[in-house]
């Protein structure tokens, strides 16, 4: 029994060693985080250095959004800077603390955690609904506002906290866009719906089954493959032998890709229709000539249909020297509502940010922010799109802000109106033109009436 | 429901054209474990090595020339895809599993996870995460059977893994350096006062095992156009999988087993949706497979063909 | 200075004192030194010791190659998030009529209830592999326990069970007398932080589980766990009821498992299919391999080492590369897999028998070795009765 006990002391003692000695390898990249706080620190002038964390994944699959959603912040943080920003006397110093979360759950927790104890005052992200729910339990007990740009499920701001915001429209919203596209735009009297039972594929392609069923079409076949899966042609040969109107996938654009190829050898033509996460340059690279005509969704406006997109790209270009990905306009947004918080609270107080952000009104480059009840922005706005010539095109813009919306409709108005003047020849085209002008003057009322 | 005679024609198909996808794979590590009684973890990151490399040459080969027929680029990939592999073999053997020989059993798979781990972080470095895929050079215009299409690469596909499969049994069973690896199967010692050298005949089932992880690669990958670093994994634990179904160890078993888990998953996806209404989806493909499998050990605990050499009960 | 302390009791009281004021602290010298996300990782790395330590009776003890057993670890996870989250209220109207709230158990409910039904789950599936060996067992229960992952996956229609991929939320936190787990604790005007609770939560549990194995290794049991992994077939004429014990094992090591995998649910407060992938099954092993099989201390190391090393490395690389390149050259998540797979190599190249290996194991191995080096190039007959001594 002694030597028992001897065993047990000596493991523990080895654990607790192993594990205190894991603890203190550590302490050197801890202040080394902090360094470059140091420095900006000292305060001649009255300073007051505001950390804002961001997370995605840096690493893994789809590191490359990640990185995005980090650009998109940084211009931001860097933008306020420049625009000096006082609040009770004392100039703001902005602080962008990245960290990476894998798309893991568990580390997502760990990489909130050491936000948490990094002190920062708000933060933006996760990327992934997977990360972004276990994450936002952790910063809700720390009083800490959690703004994600591109978390599109909705259980993430249905949990009841209060730190709880998204500034890109849910799941939901773009499920329900779609399914009436397939049921009213496409016609579609019969579809068959696959997705990849991953959390966002699932969520969203129930979604779709609703909307679609609730626009009169019906569902004849529910497939489903997995998000490492590169052969579909079982649940394609089935979905052949039902003959749907529309193909609806739920999944990404490495799934999408090889899927199209497979479609078009089976000898399938049927219009096919997809999310977000397949709405990607990549997809089309991928499916090669498979990809003509087929159909898919953004959550959020075109880049080139938001208030200033276009100002945002150039300016993305010139600094970070590569192409916006999809949601770096909503991360930069993001940090400029927390700064509007932290202007309106007069405080950069974690918890006066908090209290804040309810009644967010901030002009970004996306179109006016505001958040619901639940801290869903309002109005977020689906763009669908189709493949011509290997290219995305834009078809319909749905929901969004109202000023994005206006100007969307100006930009429209104007171009159209511009192709009519170009085929139409003599007066008639002026006149056309001086009309497009005329609605777009209204529209710009609209929108300063909207400002106001 | 109407039963669609083609359909069920065209799932039969790709059942078949999957199935020798996995047979092909599965050939590899039923050699391996035929001979050392080792499960190569890495067989799959070897064939994906292989798709990369291959993929890699046709491309560039593609950007140079893009009009040469398409043969002559999977050739021209398949060539210099091979004695990289090779090499690859022989070295993974020599340096995780040779030391090993003696050491306790879990000892080996320990290293070829890790080695799996390295080779995948290693193609990630080289080619990057995203999705490669193949230029536009493969005929996509499919022939149409009965109401049923396969393509020639499809068709290529199919006979390939059988006339590989047979080409293998031949080197075991007539060859010289087949009777060799019997022996060194049966027993490496007494193998070796027979005056065969046991280790040259490892290494070299590792590297006839690595070059067809290399044309499975390049067929894999041609099929489904697409070629990335983690492919390999996978791959590598249905064709595993399909081995033992066969019963791990014998050739015609790892092809057999290859052709049977093809059809099952895609059977299993195309009709027991409808036939439980509903209920057991095509989410559940993978479940039939593994029902099979467990279904198939429980009865015949060296799988379909296998021989009982480790039981003793 | 182990012989030291055998002879001298006051000084074994003394360390085991040390030890216990050391683990004590613990979680504060290290959220002092390194920021309370360490914390946080020493608490999944207890998590996972219970994991490998469980792991370790089925793989180490009995000699069974179980490359499924997260499935226990799920069952767990998935059991405690139904039983203390509103979800099986809110989705099934028989129980919102009985509980209107959702199903909130009690701790001392639940973590029983999670080892009993992760033990079912262990001999349920156990059962249909009795006659399986080697590989052909680690496959099935490679099957095994992907086929739990995808029920869990998919067990959303067209009765929603588990929730599907989007995974199971708002599930309670612990709490012991009336103690929440999730609010910092103050006693006497000094402030415990959530994850210090759960540390010491978790070393309890770990600390009981320690001591049960180490108890049940030189129990009858144990010896005959030992005895079937060395030779069945002798094991069986010694009068061993081979089925039964094997039984056993599976439902123990199960039992840690669900265990684990009820405190992982609790400590997220949200569940979902992708924590419990294959690869996490090969980690626990590698853990269990890793560490010494079979050796409980050899076993907690490794498990420590495993859960910690990544998240070191991921410290380290970044920092490390921009301080010698001024700027990051090789992406650090392949960089710290590189590195986590060459360390499992060399590991197994240098200490085949794991880092800390049993004291008997690594005599039977250096006679192996030195039989070995009489003829170097032998390979042990497959055939040969030694099978299953070899695992």
């Amino acid at each position: 029994m002694q030597k028992k006990l001897l065993t047990v002391s000596v493991v523990a003692a080895f654990a607790a060693l192993a594990l205190a000695g894991c603890g203190k390898e550590e302490p050197k990249p801890a202040p080394k985080a902090e360094a470059p706080a140091a420095p900006a620190a000292p305060p001649p002038p009255p300073q007051i250095v505001v950390k804002i964390g961001h997370v995605a994944p840096l690493t893994g699959n789809i590191a490359h959004l990640g990185k995005d959603n980090e650009n998109g912040a940084r211009l931001a943080v860097d933008d306020l800077n420049a625009m000096g920003i006082a609040v009770d006397g004392k100039k703001l110093v902005f602080e962008l603390v990245g960290e990476d979360d894998q798309a893991d759950p568990k580390t997502g927790t760990v990489v909130a955690q050491k936000l948490v104890d990094a002190k920062v005052n708000a933060v933006v992200g996760h990327l992934n609904s997977g990360t972004t729910i276990p994450a936002s339990k952790i910063y809700n007990d720390a009083g800490i506002a959690q703004i994600s740009p591109s978390a599109t499920n909705p259980t993430y701001t249905q949990q009841g906290f209060k730190t709880a915001f998204r500034v890109m429209a849910n799941d939901v919203q773009q499920g329900s866009v779609l399914g009436s596209y397939a049921a009213k735009s496409l016609n579609a009297k019969t579809v068959a719906i696959i997705d990849d039972r991953t959390a966002y594929g699932q969520g969203l392609a129930d979604e779709v089954e609703k909307a679609a069923k609730a626009g009169g079409a019906a569902v004849v076949a529910r497939e489903f493959t997995k998000n490492d899966a590169t052969d579909f042609t079982a649940i394609l040969t089935k979905i052949k032998g039902k003959k749907p109107d529309v193909i609806f996938y739920g999944g990404m654009d490495a799934q999408a890709g090889p899927m199209l190829k497979q479609i078009k050898t089976l000898g399938i033509k049927t219009k096919f229709l997809t999310g977000d996460g397949g709405c990607s340059p990549e997809m089309i690279k991928l499916a090669g000539d498979a990809s003509e005509g087929v159909y898919c969704s953004q959550a959020g406006l075109p880049l080139d249909k938001m208030p200033r997109g276009a100002d945002f790209e150039k300016r993305y270009k010139a600094k970070f020297n590569t192409d916006v990905q999809i949601y770096s306009p909503y991360s930069y947004d993001a940090v400029l509502v927390i700064a509007d918080a932290i202007k309106r609270a007069n405080s950069a107080d974690p918890a006066k940010i908090v209290a804040e952000l309810p009644n967010t009104a901030t002009e970004g480059v996306t179109g006016k922010v505001q958040f619901d009840d639940k801290g869903d922005v309002k109005n977020g706005a689906i763009t669908v799109y189709t493949v011509k010539g290997g290219k995305l095109d834009v078809l319909e813009v749905q929901g969004g802000s109202l000023v994005a919306k206006a100007e969307a409709a100006v930009k429209d108005a104007v171009k159209d109106a511009k192709e009519a003047a170009k085929e139409a020849a003599g007066d008639a085209a002026k006149a056309v033109g001086q009309a497009a002008t005329a609605v777009g003057q209204e529209a710009k009322k609209v929108e300063e009436a909207v400002k106001k | 429901m109407t039963f669609h005679p083609e359909i069920f024609l065209q799932q039969i198909i790709n059942g078949l054209v999957l199935g020798s996808i996995y047979a092909l794979v599965a050939l590899g590590y039923t050699m391996v474990y035929g001979i050392l009684g080792l499960i190569n973890f890495a067989h799959g990151e070897v064939v994906m090595i292989g798709a990369l490399t291959a993929l890699s040459v046709i491309l560039a080969l593609h950007g140079a020339a893009p009009d040469l027929p398409a043969a002559l680029f999977i050739l021209a990939g398949t060539l210099v895809a091979i004695p990289v592999t090779m090499a690859l073999g022989y070295t993974i053997e020599r340096v995780a599993y040779r030391p090993l020989r003696n050491a306790p059993r879990l000892a080996p798979l320990i290293t070829a996870i890790g080695v799996s781990i390295v080779l995948q972080n290693v193609a990630l470095l080289v080619w990057g995460r995203s999705y490669r895929s193949w230029p536009p050079i493969l005929p996509t215009t499919p022939h149409t059977i009965l109401g049923a299409n396969i393509t020639d690469l499809q068709i290529f596909i199919v006979l390939a893994a059988a006339a590989i499969m047979a080409g293998l049994m031949l080197l075991v069973n007539k060859t010289k350096l087949g009777r060799a690896m019997r022996a060194t199967a049966e027993n490496p010692a007494v193998a070796g006062l027979m005056g065969v050298n046991v280790n040259v005949i490892i290494s070299v089932t590792f590297v006839i095992g690595a070059a067809l992880g290399a044309i499975a690669g390049v067929m894999v990958s041609a099929n489904y156009q697409i070629a990335h670093y983690y492919m390999g994994f996978i791959l590598g634990l249905k064709a595993f999988t399909a081995a033992v179904l066969g019963g791990i160890g014998n050739l015609a078993g790892a092809m057999l087993g290859g052709l049977l888990l093809g059809l099952i998953e895609s059977l299993g996806a195309g009709y027991i949706g409808d036939l439980t209404g509903g209920f057991l989806g095509s989410h559940y493909q993978d479940v039939f497979a593994f029902f099979v499998l467990i279904v198939v050990l429980i009865f015949r605990p060296s799988g379909l063909v296998g021989e009982r050499v480790a039981e003793r009960a | 200075m182990l012989a030291a302390l055998k002879k001298n009791p006051a000084a074994k009281w003394l360390g085991l004192a040390l030890v216990v004021i050391a683990l004590a602290v613990l979680p504060f010298a290290v959220e002092a030194g390194a920021g309370r996300s360490w914390v946080r990782i020493i608490d999944f790395a207890l998590l996972y010791i219970m994991l490998a330590l469980g792991l370790n009776i089925v793989v180490g003890f009995a000699g069974l190659l179980d490359l499924g057993y997260i499935a226990f670890y799920a069952v767990g996870a998935y059991m405690w998030a139904l039983l203390a989250s509103p979800h099986l209220s809110a989705n099934f109207p028989a129980f919102a009529a009985m509980f209107p709230g959702g199903l909130h158990f009690p701790i001392w409910i639940l973590i029983p209830m999670g080892a009993l039904v992760a033990a079912i789950f262990g001999v349920l599936l156990g059962a249909p592999t009795l006659r399986l060996r080697g590989d052909y067992l680690a496959i099935v229960t490679l099957g095994f326990g992907e086929i739990i992952r995808i029920f869990l996956n998919n067990l959303n229609a067209p009765v929603n069970i588990t929730n599907g991929p989007q995974g199971i939320n708002k599930i309670d936190p612990f709490s012991i007398f009336g103690i929440p787990f999730n609010k910092p604790l103050s006693v006497f005007g000094f402030t415990v932080p959530s994850v210090a609770l759960y540390y010491y939560l978790f070393l309890a549990l770990t600390i009981v589980i320690i001591v049960i194995t180490l108890r049940l290794e030189d129990s009858r049991i144990g010896r005959a766990w030992v005895a079937i992994r060395e030779d069945e077939i002798a094991a069986k004429a010694m009068g061993i009821n081979t089925r039964n014990v094997k039984l056993l094992a599976f439902a123990m090591g199960a039992t840690f498992g669900g265990v684990a995998g009820g405190l992982f649910a609790g400590f997220q407060g949200f569940v979902s299919p992708e924590s419990f992938t294959l690869m996490e099954s090969i980690m626990v092993l590698a853990m269990v391999v890793l560490g010494g099989m079979g050796h409980i201390p050899g076993v907690v190391l490794g498990a420590v080492l495993l859960a910690t090393l990544p998240e070191a490395i991921r410290y380290t690389v970044v920092p490390a590369q921009k301080m010698l390149f001024d700027r990051q050259i090789v992406d650090p998540e392949s960089l710290r897999m590189l590195l986590f797979g060459l360390a499992l190599i060399l590991v197994m190249l240098y200490r085949p028998a794991g880092i800390w290996p049993s004291p008997v194991r690594k005599r039977e191995f250096a006679t192996a070795e030195k039989a070995g080096k009489l003829e170097p190039e032998q390979y042990p007959d497959r055939t040969e009765a030694s099978e299953g001594a070899r695992l």
